[in-house]
């Protein structure tokens, strides 16, 4: 029988350290949606998602109440849009109509975020695709709720450079329409290689076509418990640190773990995978940069952070993959500047600079992420600093992303307040040295050769 | 069986089990075991409890217990156990 040590370990880390359930994202495959005709679709649309989700938020209310856990966030996640809507939408605006449709029917439900307004072109990009991309600034201008991402490479097809060039106007635009709100629309797009189809995360979530009707995925948290546990390991050894962030990692899956389960049975929905993941929120504590200190690194950025952030991810899948039989999604320590309290005194003491944080992304479990920088960059620029991110990404077969947000009318000095788990940021400098002959050539970057393994 | 963990934090005073086991018992939950100590000088005691009889509802259980807690200075809780079991237990 559990103990009243046990019980109290527990509801410390609840209380004290902000474990909690990050998401429950509801997977739903809107293929079965797609028509034609575009008034149809979004009729659908609305009914297929009001329909699946419409107990999500209670169950999820539910959970919390009957286990004494946070559940912080329930989500959406749709099939790509550019293939449910290639049918319907033969302008860009056509597919504006559809943001706002899942827009509605999240907040018919009460889900805090849908994710899934993305298009997949790591090869090559449909008619379709383009359009949807073309969209993305005025969807995310018009719509709360709606994320947006793009996949632009992968080990196995190299890089779309198009693409690529593409979404640095993109990634402008989106922050000049939303120019009045601190370009926040930026908050909401992501660009990826090697996307994962079950990413319960936002804004990056979408139900990728390989996954079923529908399904549960369930996102942990937990950097101020592991932070807390790191307290007590001052001075010892990497071994003994290691083990003790596999323990926690262990045991804050399980109650992930857990929780997923109980969705899943009372919403009658398979459950898919957890995502083992240490996403740091702006509360005091709840941060990734406060464990790289508790290591003995004085800031985040410090040298040494690379090795520890390696260490760090390393460990938490592996105590995580104990917890859980189906592990999936990011799965790994999220490394965002504007949600990590951390990340933000290491950024504003001089510490952690872009290119530091470019060299944690080949170890962490995405990439760059809530980095806010100045509205005057150049869309050259931005395009410069995602093919870089995707080509750590590609050569070295694992997920990386790029969250952006170049405030328009700000610049390097200036802090931008987004708000909420979004957080606040201090606008980064740049390298701003030209590169547009490069960006500009078009085409693809082919696949690296040890992606060749048939 | 359902089995609920109470916990009761807070400063001792005279009554607060009293009134707890009293609540229970006039909803049919059954107490299996307590066990109680001081941390930080604070009283902590932990009861687990049978609720596969309970006259009430899991949310009205745990909303009452809350607002005995809230009279009585304290903090009480109900939480399933299985949370518990899952973390501590392989």
């Amino acid at each position: 029988m559990i103990n009243i040590y046990e019980v109290l370990e527990t509801n410390e880390m609840i209380e004290k350290e902000n474990l909690d359930v990050r998401t429950i994202t509801l997977g739903i495959s809107l293929l079965s949606c797609i028509d034609s005709d575009l008034e149809r679709l979004k009729e659908k649309i609305y009914d297929r998602i009001t329909d699946v989700a419409r107990d999500l938020v209670t169950v999820g209310q539910e959970i919390e109440r009957e286990y004494g856990i946070p559940i912080v966030n329930k989500r959406i996640s749709v099939t790509p849009i550019a293939l449910v809507g290639g049918a319907a939408c033969h302008t860009a605006e056509d597919f504006v109509e559809l943001a706002k449709t899942l827009d509605r029917a999240a907040k018919e439900v009460g889900v805090n975020f849908i994710g899934g307004y993305s298009a997949l072109v790591s090869k090559g990009m449909t008619h379709s695709d383009e359009l949807l991309i073309q969209s993305i600034p005025q969807a995310l201008a018009e719509t709360d709720f709606v994320c947006s991402s793009v996949n632009l490479g992968s080990t196995k097809t190299g890089l779309n450079m198009d693409g690529v060039r593409m979404m640095g106007d993109i990634i402008l635009e989106t922050a000049r329409l939303t120019g009045d709100r601190d370009s926040i629309g930026c908050a909401k797009l992501v660009v990826f290689c090697n996307a994962p189809d079950d990413n319960p995360f936002m804004a990056g979530a979408f139900h990728g076509v390989s996954e079923a009707n529908e399904i549960i995925n369930v996102g942990v948290s937990g950097p101020g418990v592991m932070r807390k546990a790191l307290e007590s390991q001052h001075g010892t050894d990497f071994g003994t640190l290691c083990e003790t962030i596999k323990k926690t990692a262990f045991k804050i899956t399980r109650v992930g773990q857990l929780v997923a389960r109980e969705a899943s049975q009372r919403l009658n929905i398979p459950f898919g995978i957890i995502d083992l993941s240490l996403a740091p929120t702006p509360a005091i504590g709840d941060s990734i940069a406060d464990i790289f200190e508790e290591m003995g690194l004085e800031r985040a950025g410090a040298p040494g952070t690379t090795a520890a952030l390696a260490l760090l991810n390393d460990q938490v899948k592996k105590g995580g993959v104990m917890a859980s039989s189906y592990v999936g999604g990011l799965s790994g320590a999220f490394i965002p500047v504007s949600e990590d309290q951390g990340m933000i005194r290491a950024v504003e003491s001089g510490a952690l600079t872009l290119e530091k944080l470019e060299a944690m992304t080949c170890v962490c479990s995405v990439g760059l992420d809530m980095i806010a920088i100045p509205g005057d960059t150049k869309a050259s620029t931005i395009s410069g600093i995602i093919a870089d991110e995707m080509a750590i990404g590609m050569v070295n077969q694992k997920t990386t992303a790029v969250r952006l947000i170049p405030v328009i009318g700000k610049s390097v000095g200036d802090t931008v307040e987004f708000g909420g788990l979004l957080g606040y940021a201090p606008v980064m400098p740049v390298n701003s040295f030209d590169n547009r002959d490069f960006i500009n050539r078009g085409g693809r970057i082919p696949a690296p050769i040890h992606s060749f393994k048939n | 069986m359902k089995r609920t963990v109470i916990t009761v934090v807070g400063k001792d005073s005279v009554g607060i089990i009293a009134r707890v086991c009293t609540y229970l018992a006039e909803n049919q939950v059954n107490i299996l075991d307590i066990s109680q100590t001081i941390v930080d000088g604070f009283f902590n005691m932990m009861m687990i409890v049978d609720t596969s009889r309970c006259k009430v509802d899991f949310g009205v259980l745990a909303d009452e217990m809350e607002r005995i807690g809230e009279e009585m200075s304290c903090i009480i809780k109900a939480q399933r156990e299985d949370i518990f079991d899952n973390m501590h237990r392989i």
